[in-house]
């Protein structure tokens, strides 16, 4: 149930509204500024990388719905045999809907023996992430997905 | 964030050929340069932008950090068990600062 | 108007949250984090959120355990002790936080993990006490109660107690705030219900002080309770006031027989 399916007058929304959204804001990830969209997130990863994206080789680790946008659990794997002549170079995350689309870059070496990764990323709101692998062969590879980030109602 | 100690997990012992799992996490505010304070100012920016993972010398991994990385940090990563030796870890703050970590592990 | 602005404030939330959900969870079997039928907020969280609390390297809140434990050991005030200069090694802690609230004889009054501390820091170390919510505060109360990690909530609630038990209970029925709300309408009837995306938990202490990701630091009980109370748009009581120790002793009462988790993760 929703406060807007309540039929009311524009005040008592309002104030029913503001009571609950004003941690929210004051929490700043909300606040209403500027924030990248998906062309931002094309763009940036143009200045980062060379050729044009396929699908694959990417598998993710995202939670469908966080709890927090403060702490979204974020984590990759590449697929590759991280060999001298074949290894992943680099891995961009991505964020479509922060104020910013870059999240972090990650550079490995074929000593690595593995391409991947996990931490943990802000979100402000619902949002696509997107992971982008390029490869020492020059084949570039991307993966997306959409987290529901939950807005609290609540919580001091 | 003078007195930042980071904390870092690797295995002591591993078998030649094995990858382990490194995982490492520092106490950092990671401050947006976007909130404001009480006051209406914006707080500057603060965050470690950059990690290195050097084992015997040479840069296994590293990562570059935007202010969308959560705050205290975590990040896991893996290396390929070849040779005995020592990890000396990396983190750089915006400014310069850097706070480091060793870790030894042997390969059997 | 059909009614007015308060009134509909909370008609809108006791619709929110609702009684919708409860059923499958409550069928779950939590293991350590039920005692009968009181439930651990981890239980209330995602299991994202577990999994980063029960792996205790991604665990943030053991930052501030590793911060306690050099704490523990530096020698501070004019008598020139540290805390291991008495209590040497840091099991002697084992257990201690599964009793606190005490109450404190010398004192009259209740004493809270962080408040014991800076009695101890005042009289026996004749050192400054440490501001409440401070980051040493709150890295030795962390500390300390990290030593009870797993073991059973425990309060004393008669004797000396028993009148700041009564007291803690009478604030959490109390209604209060614009909201006119009490701690038991959310914690106590609507447990598992949604407060717009949040889950409502059983509102636990003994977790505490937990890392919530909201703060992105660990957070003390009265931090807590601050928060709450502004929610419900009453004006808070003080760090370490009567009114929060009492409330306190109530809801680790009411917590009795859950395991201390500190440092717990919450959202």
């Amino acid at each position: 149930m929703t406060l807007t399916s309540v039929s009311l007058s524009r005040r008592q929304a309002l104030k029913g509204a503001s009571a609950f959204a004003l941690t929210l804001v004051a929490a700043g990830l909300l606040a209403p500024q500027a924030h990248a969209d998906a062309k931002m997130v094309e763009e940036a990863i143009k200045k980062l990388v060379k050729g044009t994206p396929e699908e694959g080789k990417i598998k993710l680790d995202l939670p469908q719905i966080a709890e927090n946008g403060n702490t979204v659990p974020v984590g990759f794997e590449v697929d590759s045999p991280m060999s001298k002549d074949d290894y992943v170079k680099s891995v961009h995350v991505f964020a479509e809907g922060n104020p910013s689309p870059d999240v972090a870059s990650f550079q490995f070496t074929p000593a690595c023996g593995k391409a991947a990764c996990s931490t943990r990323m802000r979100m402000r709101g619902t949002q696509n992430v997107v992971v982008v692998a390029e490869m020492s062969t020059g084949k570039v590879y991307m993966a997306k997905q959409q987290v529901k980030v939950t807005i609290g109602g609540c919580g001091g | 964030m003078a007195n930042v100690k980071p904390r870092v997990r690797v295995p002591k012992k591993a078998k030649k050929g094995e990858i382990v799992e490194i995982k490492t996490l520092i106490e950092h505010k990671m401050e947006t340069g976007i909130r404001k304070d009480k006051k209406g100012n914006i707080i500057p920016r603060k965050i470690v932008n950059r990690f290195e993972s050097r084992f015997n010398g040479n840069l296994v991994f590293s990562s570059d950090w935007h202010p969308a990385v959560s705050a205290n940090p975590y990040l896991s990563f893996h290396m390929l068990a070849d040779e005995s030796g020592e990890f000396e870890f990396k983190w750089i703050e915006d400014g310069g600062a850097e706070f480091t970590k060793k870790a030894k592990m042997t390969v059997s | 108007m059909a009614f007015t602005p308060s009134k509909f404030i909370f008609t809108a939330l006791a619709l929110a949250v609702g009684f919708a959900g409860t059923a499958s969870a409550a069928d779950k079997n939590w293991g350590k984090y039920q005692v009968e039928d009181r439930r651990s907020g981890f239980t209330y969280a995602t299991k994202e959120t577990q999994a980063i609390q029960e792996d205790n390297f991604q665990n943030p809140g053991m930052i501030w355990v590793d911060q306690g434990e050099e704490l523990w050991n530096k020698v501070d005030g004019k008598a020139g002790k540290s805390c291991a200069s008495c209590h040497n090694d840091p099991s002697s802690m084992k257990g201690v936080a599964t009793v606190y609230p005490k109450y404190n004889e010398k004192a009259k009054n209740l004493d809270n993990i962080e408040t014991r501390i800076n009695r101890c820091r005042e009289e026996n170390m004749q050192a400054e006490p440490w501001k409440y919510e401070s980051s040493q505060l709150l890295a030795m109360t962390v500390f300390v109660r990290h030593q009870s990690l797993g073991m059973p909530m425990n309060v004393k609630v008669d004797g000396a107690a028993a009148p700041h038990f009564e007291k803690g209970k009478a604030f959490y029925y109390q209604r209060r705030g614009q909201l006119d709300m009490a701690c038991k309408h959310c914690h106590e009837d609507n447990p598992g219900g949604q407060l717009r995306a949040n889950t409502l938990s059983e509102g636990q202490t003994n977790g505490f002080p937990t890392y919530r990701l909201k703060w992105q630091k660990v957070g003390s009980t009265h931090r807590r309770f601050r928060g709450c109370n502004k929610q419900v748009r009453s004006t808070p009581y003080k760090y370490a006031s009567d009114e929060y120790l009492d409330l306190e002793l109530y809801v680790a009462w009411r917590g009795r027989g859950l395991p201390v988790e500190t440092p717990a993760v919450r959202n």
